[in-house]
């Protein structure tokens, strides 16, 4: 076990960067998940990690030793594929005892070790099979087994649930972070889906172009993401953002969202944007659970106001309304018990506590 | 928020020691690799490119390879009527030939596709035989087939009072012979090929374009073929190679006779060169093979070159 | 406009297309099997014919009877064939050569196909396609200056290889390598790239990943690849007719040919049966490896 640090890494294909100057700490036990768009530079993140790409520039740590020069079988990393790529050809034993083999281990402590992750599996009974004779999640079984026998110093997963379907995917989740919590390695993890690194992560790392937009536990994320990028990829539906400027309107700091509405933002806000400029094209940050319907929703720094969804998505122990506003389009989670019709005009309220504000041009959080 | 990078000098300086030990492993990696295909190379280098050129060399040279004649051989060869008939039966024979072996080997292909799955392996092991068997052995068993006084065809045919027919002592039916042992020979290798590719066409292809109104014949034309377009040019191209350079069937049914008249390149450069010693003159007709290769060979890289710049 | 062209002509036709469409695949089905049946036939006539004429002494061969008919089996041909010490010379020759070329086409050609399917280097891609364009150039345009080049090398060497067994082993090789190289680089990058990159980080070489991951995963291609080369080095007939002359040396197919056919004499019998002895080998291994037999067959195209 070890921790994972990363100085300036840079990965440059020819003329493209792919990854433009990393950096990352990783201690100890954290399980990290890389998360972003495809093309962002995650995945080549990973892979320089484990050795199967050269780096350009930088460092890379692993355990306090730089291993830019180390080949990959030497930097006692496991690692697990988005096809899992399990051997076809041997069992599952001999998939999970291949790299120890290939290092002359014992043969007692092999089949120890195998038995042992094969129990915490639960595919102690597929030892003998071949990948072809098991499902999608038994063979994601199987690769993570592959890389616990190892017991290497960090694991490395490479998109691991893509391939699997929605209802194996969220419960392999589970197995994953179980396994975590009882091996506790060092893990990098990598995935597109916002989902998986929310419920997965001690930290996430927010990728975008090749850099890191924000590092911090899924929380801090959705609550304080620090720029547009991430406000908009972490959540789902995803954040909206209404164009709007600060007004001063008696006395009192408000948003103008369009030349009709404009919000009286609450104190604590209005002290905190009050330095803005009052011409600077800014972004009203809004997540569909702060527009709900104005009858349940009341207090300090709600403001109500009136709009007409076009869209109605029932998803039963929620509602999502679309509707739109200043030439675009938000969505807004209602109760199920609202009578929300397409077409209706419905009374909602917005929740200024929970506000983002961003500056247009920059996408930065202010 | 992002991390500071600490020590930034270190970085650059580990940056240019790792860029020299990382050639390095490169380099090593791409001296394994290129040493494991060194010997595919030489092979290559010494006993293929090296001949073909050789022989042009060859071609140059007087019967006793002793002077540099230049381009003698070749004004030779056009002034000698048999060089024009070998090139035409050349043609009409490898044209003819890999034409209906394509024809007969997608119709074939096509029965076997539409019977059960179930059947389909035990008809295909019997129609591929005539491929399996090396080609000299079974002209052979054509060549005696064809026997002129005791042809097991001719007798048969007798029954319908056709015949006797001079399978091999005719020009004409000499010409015919050599044909249709060569497309009984190579068809079954189309038949497989078709047979692969239209197993790739998917089903539903099929369904939407008869839902879509097409008929058996339109489903062929505008599914099928398309479909399958790529791989009946690559096995014409192919096919079309291996014929033009064919040397085991005439040789053995009809040994170029009768007077000559089915010697293809391959069989009358074999006469001259071995049988009659004259190594640049047989090198020079088998030279003339090369026109089509070449044309070959262009179609098969665009191809390559294609196939390169999808993937 | 046109949707509903077609919804017309679908529809009043609909109920009635079942039926049709049933009785149409029954009638495909019917003429399929009638034609298949024909070709069937037509494929396999030489070699029945070839098999009666090798059952038949040589009286009943020159007898006015119905050819397609053995009215007397005999065994003789083959007893005549296989205690001749001379045909089974040929015999052994034939599978030392191919057993001798199998082995050195997979040396060379696997190496390389991995080599050229996973370990880009400078021109290995040309190298690819340079190999792909040697097929392109058959044995009867290299016969003459080979047997020239072989000639030349015992002049200056001593060693002689004209008239020897072994210089087919020599030569075979350009006709088996190359398209085996190319089914190989098929199989080869058929293989993900992530196993290979998953048994780097288990800890293999090179070489471990070659021969414990991609050589088992591929085997079905090594097969065969390694049927190809046999049957290929089998069957060649033009460079044993050049290169080889003396009974001793002679190889299977040229062999029967040089041999059996002596002047206006033929000896049908025997020559069948020779050429059934002689085809055989090929003809076994596709008995029992039909599917490798065509995958083989059908890799170099599709795959390539």
């Amino acid at each position: 076990m070890a921790d994972v640090t990363l100085r300036k890494v840079v990965k440059r294909y020819d003329d493209v960067e792919a990854v433009r100057g990393i950096d990352l700490d990783i201690p100890d036990h954290e399980f990290v998940v890389l998360v972003g768009p495809s093309g962002c530079g995650k995945s080549t993140t990973l892979r320089m990690i484990a050795g199967l790409e050269d780096i350009s520039d930088g460092d890379i740590m692993i355990g306090g030793d730089i291993v830019n020069d180390v080949p990959p079988k030497d930097r006692d990393i496991a690692m697990v594929f988005q096809n899992y790529a399990l051997y076809p050809h041997m069992t599952v034993a001999e998939n999970m005892s291949f790299g120890l083999r290939l290092k002359h281990y014992p043969k007692a402590e092999i089949k120890q070790r195998v038995t042992e992750a094969a129990r915490m599996l639960d595919i102690t009974e597929l030892i003998d099979r071949k990948p072809k004779q098991l499902s999608g999640g038994q063979r994601q079984r199987v690769a993570m087994g592959r890389a616990i026998v190892r017991n290497p110093k960090v694991f490395l997963f490479d998109e691991p649930l893509s391939n699997l379907d929605a209802k194996l995917r969220v419960q392999m989740r589970i197995e994953i972070k179980k396994v975590h919590q009882k091996v506790r390695t060092t893990t990098v993890y990598v995935t597109h889906d916002q989902v998986e690194a929310m419920t997965l992560a001690d930290r996430v790392v927010v990728m975008n172009h090749g850099r890191i937009e924000q590092v911090g536990p899924p929380s801090e994320l959705y609550h304080r993401p620090a720029t547009r990028f991430v406000a908009s990829f972490i959540g789902s539906p995803a954040m909206n953002f209404v164009p709007c400027r600060i007004e001063d309107i008696g006395g009192t700091l408000h948003v103008r969202v369009s030349d009709t509405l404009a919000f009286p933002l609450p104190a604590s806000r209005a002290a905190r944007y009050n330095s803005v400029s009052r011409d600077t094209k800014l972004l009203l940050g809004l997540r569909p659970e702060h527009v709900a319907d104005a009858r349940s929703n009341s207090g300090p720094g709600f403001e109500t106001f009136e709009a007409t969804p076009d869209v109605i998505e029932p998803m039963g122990m929620e509602t999502f309304v679309y509707f739109p506003l200043a030439g675009g389009q938000i969505c807004g989670r209602v109760n199920p018990a609202v009578d929300a019709r397409a077409g209706a005009p419905l009374r909602l309220a917005v929740d200024l506590n929970h506000m983002h504000l961003l500056n247009e041009e920059t996408g930065t959080v202010i | 928020m992002v991390d500071v990078a600490i020590q930034p000098n270190r970085a650059t300086r580990t940056g240019t020691r790792r860029r020299t030990s990382l050639r390095n492993a490169l380099k090593r990696k791409s001296t394994a690799a290129f040493l494991m295909t060194l010997p595919l190379i030489i092979l290559v280098a010494v006993l293929v490119i090296y001949p073909a050129f050789y022989s042009l060399h060859l071609a140059m040279l007087n019967k006793s390879m002793q002077r540099y004649v230049g381009l003698s051989n070749f004004t030779f060869l056009f002034t000698r009527e048999t060089f024009w008939l070998v090139v035409k039966q050349s043609c009409i024979f490898a044209i003819t030939a890999v034409i209906f072996k394509a024809l007969i080997g997608f119709i074939v292909a096509h029965f076997v596709h539409n019977i059960p799955a179930k059947g389909q392996r035990k008809w295909r092991g019997m129609l591929l035989v005539p491929w399996v068997i090396p080609p000299a052995m079974s002209t052979l068993g054509w060549l005696w087939l064809f026997d002129p006084s005791y042809s097991a065809f001719n007798y048969t045919l007798s029954f319908f009072g056709i015949g006797p027919i001079p399978w091999t002592g005719d020009a004409n039916w000499a010409r015919f012979s050599v044909i249709l042992v060569n497309v009984w020979y190579g068809m079954p290798f189309f038949m497989i090929m078709y047979l692969a590719s239209l197993k790739s066409v998917p089903d539903q292809l099929y369904e939407a374009a008869a839902i879509d109104g097409a008929n058996w014949w339109q489903r062929i034309w505008y599914v099928t073929l398309p479909m399958m377009r790529n791989i009946i040019a690559i096995t014409t191209l192919f096919s079309l190679i291996v014929t033009f350079a064919n040397f085991d069937i005439v040789r053995i049914l009809t040994a170029g006779g009768p007077i000559d008249k089915t010697h293809i390149f391959a069989t009358w450069a074999f006469k001259l060169g071995i049988e009659s010693s004259d190594i640049p003159l047989g090198a020079s007709v088998s030279l003339f093979m090369v026109p089509i290769l070449a044309v070959a060979a262009i179609f098969i890289l665009r191809d390559v070159n294609k196939r390169g710049n999808e993937s | 406009m046109s949707s509903m062209a077609i919804i017309d002509k679908g529809a009043p036709t609909r109920k009635v297309k079942y039926g049709s469409i049933s009785r149409d695949r029954a009638w495909a089905l019917r003429w399929s099997y009638f034609f298949l049946v024909i070709f069937a036939f037509a494929s396999l006539v030489p070699p029945i014919y070839m098999l009666i004429t090798s059952l038949k002494s040589s009286t009943e061969i020159s007898a006015a009877t119905n050819p397609w008919w053995v009215f007397h089996p005999t065994i003789e041909n083959y007893v005549a064939l296989l205690t001749s010490s001379q045909f089974l010379i040929f015999f052994r020759n034939s599978a030392m050569v191919s057993v001798l070329v199998v082995i050195i086409t997979m040396l060379i050609s696997v190496p390389a196909a991995f080599a050229l399917a996973r370990m880009r280097f400078w021109g290995s891609a040309t190298i690819a396609t340079g190999i792909f364009l040697t097929y392109l150039i058959p044995d009867t345009l290299l016969f003459l200056p080979l047997f020239k080049m072989f000639a030349v090398f015992s002049n200056w060497t001593g060693i002689e290889l004209i008239n020897r067994w072994y210089v087919l082993v020599i030569v075979y090789p350009t006709l088996t390598v190359p398209f085996c190289t190319w089914i190989m680089i098929g199989y080869f990058a058929s293989i993900p790239k992530e196993l290979d990159e998953a048994a780097i980080i288990d800890g293999a070489s090179w070489f471990q990943t070659l021969t414990r991951i991609f050589i088992p995963v591929a085997l079905p291609g090594l097969i065969a690849a390694t049927i190809f080369a046999f049957t290929v080095s089998w069957a060649q007939f033009l460079y044993p007719m050049v290169f080889t002359t003396s009974t001793d040396q002679l190889v299977m197919p040229a062999g029967i040919i040089t041999t059996l056919i002596k002047g206006d004499v033929f000896n049908w019998g025997q020559i069948m049966t020779g050429a059934l002895l002689g085809a055989a080998p090929p003809l076994i291994i596709y008995a029992f490896l039909m599917d490798y037999y065509i995958a083989g067959l059908t890799a170099g195209a599709t795959k390539g």
